[in-house]
């Protein structure tokens, strides 16, 4: 290894010129690594603004001369054309629709088994448990042919159903809850439902409005998910008017390789609602999914 | 069972034993009510279709993908002996290798970095985990252009320093190495999310004891640091190993699978199997294979490795 400084666990400060340096050193590396991560991104958000004529420029440009919105101009006349082959306001308003949907119903499935694997006492619940977790070690590529000729099999493909539902039930989104569910006063439970409240109305006046932060968690991970998967849109759509916006990114970017400051406004459509998701969700995000972490 | 008991205790106990066994039948009842939504679209989506997947990798199917004729192990046969197999196999080991020590090593760097108390280091924190936002369709779409040989960034900065870049994308020597940098940038984010929780959970007394003790700088980081985080850097290993075995976005946006089958990973070869050749039962085999690679190498990580890990 070489002579870097030192890495420390927090800077606990302290007066006097050298302190004074070595912060601001840090902050200028700070500044370098945050750069370097987010360049490409970066890169994205500015040739999206930039001419195509200075994109073909040599040496490559990094910041767009005279800034404009001629490429997301031609995004929005294209996709308002009749029989537009880049329908991209319909991308987003499947990859929402779908995405929420999902959401919903993880909300919904996952809710309810949390409940019971939390609250009830019921004979085979620890290996019910145990199938729910199993469901986390299945790969997707050994059950994706099967499922195909399922949802074809249904007429579901080109279809929100379709594109939906077979993801409505999550085990990772029971465990994550059922973690969170397990953290409430099981005196609360007993009261109520010794009470006669009724089990149902326990989980829906008490539970649910008690574990939002986890519920929100969920939310945002299975949103986030949802929102970029590639692999199965791809498999159970063909109509354009029903592609998702991740398919819709790449098929622009083989139809239009040399038009990469078009390229790059559609990458920045489609990567704006999940960067926006992220910055208002993050301390949920991380604080929900670590969490889960280091209690599982 | 209360055989040796007197005929009314025996009775009793029955009795006893019968409503019991009514309540807890009322019990399971009301857990399934709660658990069925999940377990139907479990069985529906996960299962069944597992096991439909076992089946098919056993016969011989028609292009919409009925089993037509049985064909026993066949096509395990056919893919031990085949030599496309082992080469995507090997590709795919290839493209992991690339992969996932370096996307751990640099997160754990950006994570280090960011496990600071400073003013505004929020900031910095979601900058670094910002990819976890970007879908690997839209990192490989703008990397694409990165990597473009006439009018990308990545070549002209390299021949500031004197080096002539490859045509990244078609050059058949490149082109694993470009779709691994994209997934090398894709996986930062959730790995520094990580290995920062990871980095918070160190208790304070550990250092301050440390340094009381004379320990300094790369000292601290092997002998406490690296230790306390192993827990989490195991975790990575393991989902991002899996991760990668299974990447399909990248290849498929990037270079389908080519040139000349130089990106070829297995999961790629068995859309391609499956989606564009028909041959359902030979891709669900391969998929099984896949499966089974993955399973042991799973394994063999949590037997070999997880010894060194140390949890408090």
């Amino acid at each position: 290894m070489s002579a870097m400084p030192a890495p420390r666990s927090a800077e606990l400060g302290g007066a006097g010129p050298t302190s004074l340096v070595r912060t601001l050193g840090l902050y200028v590396l700070l500044a370098v690594a945050a750069l370097a991560v987010a360049f490409p991104l970066l890169i994205a958000f500015s040739y999206s603004f930039m001419a195509e004529s200075q994109i073909a420029s040599f040496p490559p440009p990094i910041l767009p001369t005279r800034p404009t919105l001629a490429n997301f101009q031609e995004v929005v006349e294209r996709a308002l054309r009749p029989n537009s082959p880049l329908p991209i306001f319909h991308y987003l308003l499947n990859s929402f629709v779908v995405s929420t949907a999902v959401v919903a119903g993880q909300l919904v499935t996952a809710s309810l088994a949390a409940y019971a694997f939390a609250f009830f006492a019921f004979p085979g619940k620890n290996l019910l448990f145990l199938v729910f977790l199993a469901t986390l070690m299945v790969p997707w590529e050994a059950t994706i042919v099967p499922n195909y000729i399922t949802v074809r099999d249904l007429n579901w493909l080109d279809t929100y159903q379709g594109l939906a539902v077979p993801f409505m039930a999550t085990g990772f989104g029971t465990f994550l809850l059922r973690q969170s569910f397990l953290q409430l006063p099981g005196e609360l439970y007993d009261a109520a439902v010794v009470d006669g409240a009724g089990k149902f109305r326990f989980l829906w006046q008490i539970v649910l409005p008690l574990s939002r932060p986890a519920l929100g968690t969920l939310a945002v991970y299975s949103f986030l998910a949802t929102w970029n998967q590639y692999f199965w849109p791809l498999l159970v759509t063909n109509q354009p008017l029903m592609r998702t916006v991740q398919v819709g990114i790449v098929q622009l970017k083989f139809e239009e390789s040399t038009r990469w400051g078009l390229v790059m406004a559609g990458v920045v459509i489609v990567v704006l609602p999940t960067i926006i998701l992220l910055v208002l969700g993050q301390r949920q995000l991380v604080r929900g999914l670590t969490a889960g972490a280091i209690k599982g | 069972m209360a055989r040796v008991q007197t005929a009314a205790a025996g009775r009793l106990d029955a009795r006893a034993r019968g409503r019991k066994r009514a309540r807890a039948v009322r019990d399971l009842g009301e857990g399934l009510l709660y658990l069925a939504p999940s377990l139907f679209l479990f069985a529906v989506f996960v299962f069944i279709p597992l096991g439909r997947t076992v089946y098919l990798s056993l016969f011989y199917t028609s292009p919409i993908g009925a089993p037509r004729e049985f064909a026993g192990f066949d096509h395990y046969v056919d893919l031990v002996t085949n030599p496309a197999f082992r080469r995507s196999l090997g590709t795919t080991f290839l493209f992991v290798l690339y992969t996932v020590p370096g996307s751990i090593v640099i997160a754990l760097g950006l994570a280090v970095l960011a496990n600071r108390r400073l003013r505004g280091i929020n900031v910095f924190r979601t900058l670094f985990s910002s990819t976890i936002a970007v879908s690997l369709a839209v990192a490989a779409t703008i990397w694409a252009l990165m990597l473009n040989p006439s009018i990308g960034l990545f070549n002209y900065v390299l021949s500031l320093v004197g080096v002539r870049g490859p045509a990244w994308l078609t050059d058949p020597t490149a082109a694993l190495i470009s779709v691994s940098l994209v997934t090398i940038w894709a996986a930062l984010g959730f790995n520094t999310i990580v290995l920062l929780a990871g980095l918070q959970g160190i208790p304070e007394e550990l250092y301050e004891s440390a340094k009381i003790d004379g320990a300094a700088g790369l000292g601290i980081f092997r002998n406490i640091t690296l230790p306390m985080l192993s827990p989490s850097l195991f975790f990575l290993l393991v989902v991002n190993v899996i991760q990668v075995f299974q990447a399909f976005t990248q290849v498929h946006a990037l270079t389908r699978g080519g040139p000349v089958e130089a990106t070829n990973v297995l999961v790629y070869s068995i859309y391609l199997d499956a989606f564009v050749n028909f041959q359902f039962g030979y891709a669900s085999a391969q998929a099984l294979v896949l499966f089974a690679v993955i399973l042991t190498l799973t394994l063999v990580q949590f037997r070999v490795i997880e010894r060194r890990v140390h949890y408090q």
